[in-house]
């Protein structure tokens, strides 16, 4: 239909293609080439081998971020995902004003992580936050929360979770709405009960979803980064609870070891692909699609 | 009599939660337009006779605020433009044009979204560094314009606009470039409002990236000057506060004029 194709891939795909060559394909391989060598910016990289890789493997940090990684995922995983879900069946029922909550829910999701995080912060103070304030109304006494290395960790899961459920009920809700109403008509006819037809129909129904949702939720969980940042910031536990994103940050723009550095984000990458081919293989037992 | 039982269940569940969502703005709100020891006795009494908006004064008299607030709008203003004309451009050459080894470059598009930034926020940052692109508003906003997101997107929707109204605009002896311009991008309309609200949500909202290439007064953005707000070992909370309310009050006006594209573009894609 257009006369000169070739003109018009020249001036429409090339630029997007060049920036996503440049800025994606050859960031990642160079990153790849970089966690082989020894480079601190200045001069020029010194190829040095597996040796990053090694050094990575005796880290303690490392272990470390791993460990809370996996703390913050026990903690995060299943909360996020079932509050969700119940939000998303409330959701789903044919009430009215349903659209307005739909929006309110979904207002941590557009406010920046920093915002959130400052928020939080904020509320989370021991002398004036609103937190401890409602657990004294209750009559109990609340943590110093980001000052308290074993309450830090249990603090940001919260905040993750507060703004990241409107997100995923968003994601379930369009799961629960691709289920047809004709298996419902028929559970009423056999006078299934409501948990009964949870368990039965959507449950099995909305596997599939389940399964995007915890895909995604464990990566996010992985390359968890502004909200530790900014909420220990200044707090006597800053150090205290690096992750993998906090590690590759520090590594690469304070200590100029960028060698380390990009070996620790290839590192993460394998990881996130790891379980994204570990969660494909296990979901052939328990995702059921139509 | 059942159901209408049920529903009063639904509704109270949803009020708590959706009290639970909004006391942190509130809260914000609150010490924003007061001081933080109205925290302390947070009756509507005290609240109302604290309320003034001082700290609006001084976090834009104490601090370069409105150059920050500036900067934020004018780099998530450009990389969404950018990242619009960029992605419907190339979008449409994936739905519309054939051309040799097409699926496999295609395919590639596809695998870039794979990529965690962690992977490739590095070497753009020695990219950045040694084209001396530090501190500048290209470094900003141009890494931001290249999606596959977007690209795929708009490809999806140009493909469903029937061709028949391509070809007539060609009968009419219109160019490529009018057709382009003014047939098919006013058709998607709908897939450019949903990349134009993830694109600027995502720029507006980001952190790690303008950390890295913005060290400088001029080039900083509101994350960064509320994060550097906070760095100090004082923190009056009431200025953090009000600061933070102006990060949040332009991406919330966004969100209200459209919200339902918020919606589908995590529905569709999944991409916070």
């Amino acid at each position: 239909m257009y006369k000169s194709k070739k003109k018009i891939i020249i001036a429409f795909l090339l630029p997007s293609l060049l920036g996503l060559l440049v800025f994606k394909v050859g960031a990642m391989l160079y990153s790849l080439y970089i966690s082989f060598t020894d480079w601190n910016l200045f001069g020029s990289p010194q190829l040095i081998g597996l040796a990053n890789y090694i050094e990575i493997l005796h880290d303690e940090r490392f272990y470390l971020a791993l460990k809370n990684t996996l703390f913050f995922i026990v903690g995060y995983l299943p909360l996020v995902l079932i509050l969700s879900l119940g939000l998303a069946i409330l959701l789903n029922s044919k009430i009215k004003k349903v659209t307005f909550f739909r929006g309110l829910f979904f207002l941590p999701v557009i406010t920046s992580w920093v915002a959130v995080s400052m928020i939080w912060k904020g509320m989370l103070n021991p002398e004036f936050g609103i937190v401890n304030t409602i657990i004294r109304f209750f009559g109990g006494t609340g943590p110093a929360w980001l000052q308290n290395p074993s309450y830090v960790m249990p603090a940001i899961i919260i905040t993750t979770v507060w703004k990241d459920i409107g997100f995923l009920a968003i994601i379930f809700l369009g799961g629960l709405q691709g289920i047809s109403s004709s298996y419902y008509e028929a559970a009423q006819i056999d006078c299934a009960g409501k948990w009964q037809q949870f368990k039965s129909i959507t449950l099995p129904l909305l596997s599939p979803t389940t399964f995007y949702a915890l895909i995604i939720t464990i990566i996010s969980s992985f390359q968890v980064f502004d909200q530790i940042w900014v909420m220990t910031s200044g707090e006597p536990t800053a150090d205290l609870v690096p992750v993998m994103v906090t590690e590759i940050y520090k590594n690469s723009f304070q200590y100029q070891q960028m060698g380390y550095a990009t070996a620790l984000s290839w590192v993460l990458f394998i990881i996130i692909i790891l379980v994204t081919i570990f969660q494909n293989v296990m979901q052939k037992k328990w995702v059921h699609y139509e | 009599m059942k159901t209408k039982k049920n529903n009063v269940v639904v509704y109270i569940m949803l009020i708590l939660g959706a009290i639970v969502m909004i006391i942190p703005f509130v809260w914000m709100t609150i010490v924003a337009f007061t001081n933080q020891d109205i925290t302390y006795n947070m009756t509507f009494k005290n609240v109302i006779n604290a309320w003034s908006l001082d700290n609006f004064k001084n976090i834009f008299t104490s601090y370069n605020t409105g150059r920050y607030l500036f900067n934020s709008m004018f780099v998530a203003i450009v990389t969404t433009l950018g990242q619009i004309l960029i992605c419907s451009m190339s979008g449409f050459v994936f739905a519309r044009i054939d051309f040799k080894h097409k699926d496999k470059i295609f395919l590639l598009y596809l695998a870039t979204m794979m990529i965690p930034i962690q992977a490739t926020i590095i070497p753009q940052y020695i990219l950045m560094n040694k084209m001396n692109l530090i501190n500048t508003f290209t470094a900003l906003v141009l890494p931001g314009m290249f999606s596959a997101f977007g690209t795929f997107l708009m490809r999806q929707h140009f493909a469903n606009i029937p061709k028949a109204l391509e070809e007539a605009a060609c009968l009419d002896g219109a160019g490529f470039i009018r057709v382009f311009f003014q047939v098919m991008l006013p058709l998607a309309k709908p897939g450019i409002s949903v990349l134009a609200v993830t694109g600027f949500m995502a720029a507006w909202n980001d952190f790690l990236w303008p950390l890295l290439v913005s060290s400088d007064d001029t080039h900083t953005t509101l994350p960064l000057f509320l994060s550097q707000l906070q760095g100090r070992w004082y923190v009056n909370w009431s200025e953090l506060m009000a600061a933070t309310l102006i990060s949040v009050i332009p991406i919330l006006i966004v969100y209200l004029f459209a919200q339902r594209y918020f919606i589908e573009g995590i529905q569709n894609t999944g991409i916070k």
